[in-house]
């Protein structure tokens, strides 16, 4: 049994601003759970399924679910695994939707780390590696820094190669309206942007926004009845990437196990994606995920990308056509969302008209949680235009 | 096995915090280690592996029977990055050097790396551990390179 065909996402929504003061956490996760919602042609009151993880304020699904009025509910999912989150949930709804567990799941995300930053939680005292990474002082960009540096030294990999990543973002977010960086930039610029930790420096990082989105996925006989345009749930993967206790290797990621896993069950090669959706945390994130997912050959993804490969409409593999994380958007610094988001709008014909890539039919939305410093989990999704 | 260096007694940070670590029952025996100035992995019993970071259990063949042993301390480096935003304790610290360095037991242990010109840093460079006193009874295992 597979998923393939056996869902379908009805309604997706992204939060229009980047900066929400005056509102709670959980006030953001309604606004974009009605908007998803309201996308879709469905009311809360059709809800049977409702997803989230750890942006979520609460007790799990359970304080939301409460908070939102969802009172139908025979199915949850608080699966946690960062910025990979919520492309594992649509892959889990799909699951769910195909053995009758439910017909209508909600995902949602929403968070405001820009209005009300918090002191970042030192990882858990409790974690079984806590004693062994935290007393040295290991930050989110110095851990992928750490990737970065060796994936230069096994394969030649150059700081303008992965400043070519945020060029090609910067291009697209220009045609985005509400993005936060909105002003193309190039190699040179991100080249002079301060070092935060080398070889990253500031522009070869994401954004820090408030915001949020969700998603709903339905069963292929609600959708029939809706009045929007769907997306077929093709296929989906996952993967933590763990040491286990071996020595750890930096050069690549999850999406070395989860992208032929989705790849398979969707019955398409990477030859057949006309957008990707490529979690963009920082440039070196986005080079060794198309390398792993079979975009380019494992240490070519440098000249990969410096070849224009990225840009949209034309390129080989346009990523990231709303920006992604390095231009537009971030919330809560997880970006799984975003990314199932602006595959839907392109599969739907609704990206902006510069970036949109003409006859879209199968796209993917790929995110990684965690660090690509020590551990971390990759889930691949693969999606298709209703009738393709 | 290599032969272990004599044990280095612990010697206050110079320039960076040396934040204590956050000990278990299950690690009490590695912190402890580093306050005598040895650098202590867990091997397997069963399987023989070398287990990075140290555990009860061997994650190559889930057995529970590992022991201690002492590493000899030195290795190469495998990654580094110079790091010019130190957050928690390290917030406002001058520019550190984040790493893992692969022990020549084969382990890969993210330390930091001390007592090197920045410039000089390089993939591959040999390296030896220094310790340094925490104050609370148990010292950061870091590395500086190699003296012969």
């Amino acid at each position: 049994m597979t998923i393939r065909g056996m869902a379908r996402i009805a309604g997706a929504y992204e939060h229009p601003d980047r900066k929400i003061p005056g509102k709670s956490i959980a006030q953001v996760h309604a606004e974009v759970a009605l908007g998803a919602l309201a996308d879709a042609g469905l009311s809360v009151a059709d809800v049977d399924a409702y997803f989230c993880a750890g942006d979520a304020p609460g007790f799990g699904p359970v304080s939301m679910a409460d908070y939102l009025g969802l009172k139908q509910l025979r199915f949850a999912d608080s699966t946690e695994t960062g910025g990979s989150s919520y492309i594992a949930h649509v892959g889990h709804a799909a699951a769910a939707i195909a053995t009758g567990k439910c017909r209508v799941a909600l995902i949602t995300l929403a968070g405001l780390p820009r209005s009300q930053p918090v002191p970042r939680p030192s990882a858990s005292a409790l974690a079984p590696e806590a004693g062994f990474e935290q007393p040295f002082g290991p930050t989110t960009v110095s851990m992928y820094a750490l990737a970065a540096r060796r994936h230069m030294y096994e394969y030649g990999t150059t700081s303008a190669q992965l400043a070519a990543i945020k060029v090609a973002a910067s291009q697209h977010a220009q045609h985005n309206p509400n993005a936060m960086l909105p002003q193309p930039v190039t190699i040179e610029e991100v080249l002079a942007s301060p070092m935060i930790s080398d070889p990253l420096h500031r522009l070869d990082c994401c954004v820090i926004s408030d915001g949020g989105g969700a998603l709903v996925v339905v069963a292929p006989e609600v959708a029939a009845g809706l009045p929007r345009q769907t997306v077929t749930v093709l296929g989906h993967g996952e993967s933590p990437k763990v040491a286990a206790g071996g020595p750890i290797d930096l050069t690549y990621t999850g999406a070395v196990w989860s992208g032929p896993r989705a790849f398979e069950e969707a019955g398409v090669t990477p030859a057949d994606v006309d957008y990707a959706s490529i979690y963009d945390s920082f440039t070196i994130t986005v080079l060794q995920t198309i390398e792993d997912l079979g975009f380019c050959a494992k240490g070519k993804g440098g000249a990969f990308v410096a070849d224009g490969a990225l840009l949209a409409p034309q390129g080989a593999l346009p990523f990231n056509t709303d920006g992604g994380g390095l231009c537009n958007n971030h919330p809560v610094n997880r970006g799984g969302m975003t990314k199932v988001i602006e595959a839907v709008r392109q599969l739907r014909g609704e990206a902006q008209p510069a970036v949109q890539v003409p006859d879209c039919q199968i796209a993917i939305a790929h995110g990684n949680g965690g660090s690509l410093g020590t551990r971390s989990a990759a889930a691949t999704l693969i999606l298709g235009r209703e009738d393709a | 096995m290599t032969t272990p260096a004599p044990s280095q007694p612990p010697v206050p940070a110079q320039s960076l915090p040396a934040p204590p670590p956050a000990v278990n029952p299950e690690t009490e025996a590695f912190w402890g280690a580093t306050a005598d100035g040895r650098l202590l992995l867990k091997r397997c019993l069963d399987c023989g592996a070398v287990i990075w970071y140290p555990r009860a259990i061997c994650p190559a063949c889930a057995s529970l029977r590992t022991e201690w042993i002492e590493a000899a301390g030195r290795g190469r480096v495998y990654s580094y990055t110079v790091n010019h935003r130190g957050e928690g304790a390290y917030q406002g610290s001058p520019p550190f050097v984040l790493g893992y360095v692969e022990l020549d037991e084969g382990p890969r242990m993210m330390t930091n790396l001390v007592g090197v010109d920045l410039a000089g840093l390089a993939v591959g460079m040999p390296v030896e551990v220094v310790f340094h006193d925490t104050g609370a009874g148990s010292a950061l295992p870091r590395f500086q390179p190699l003296r012969q």
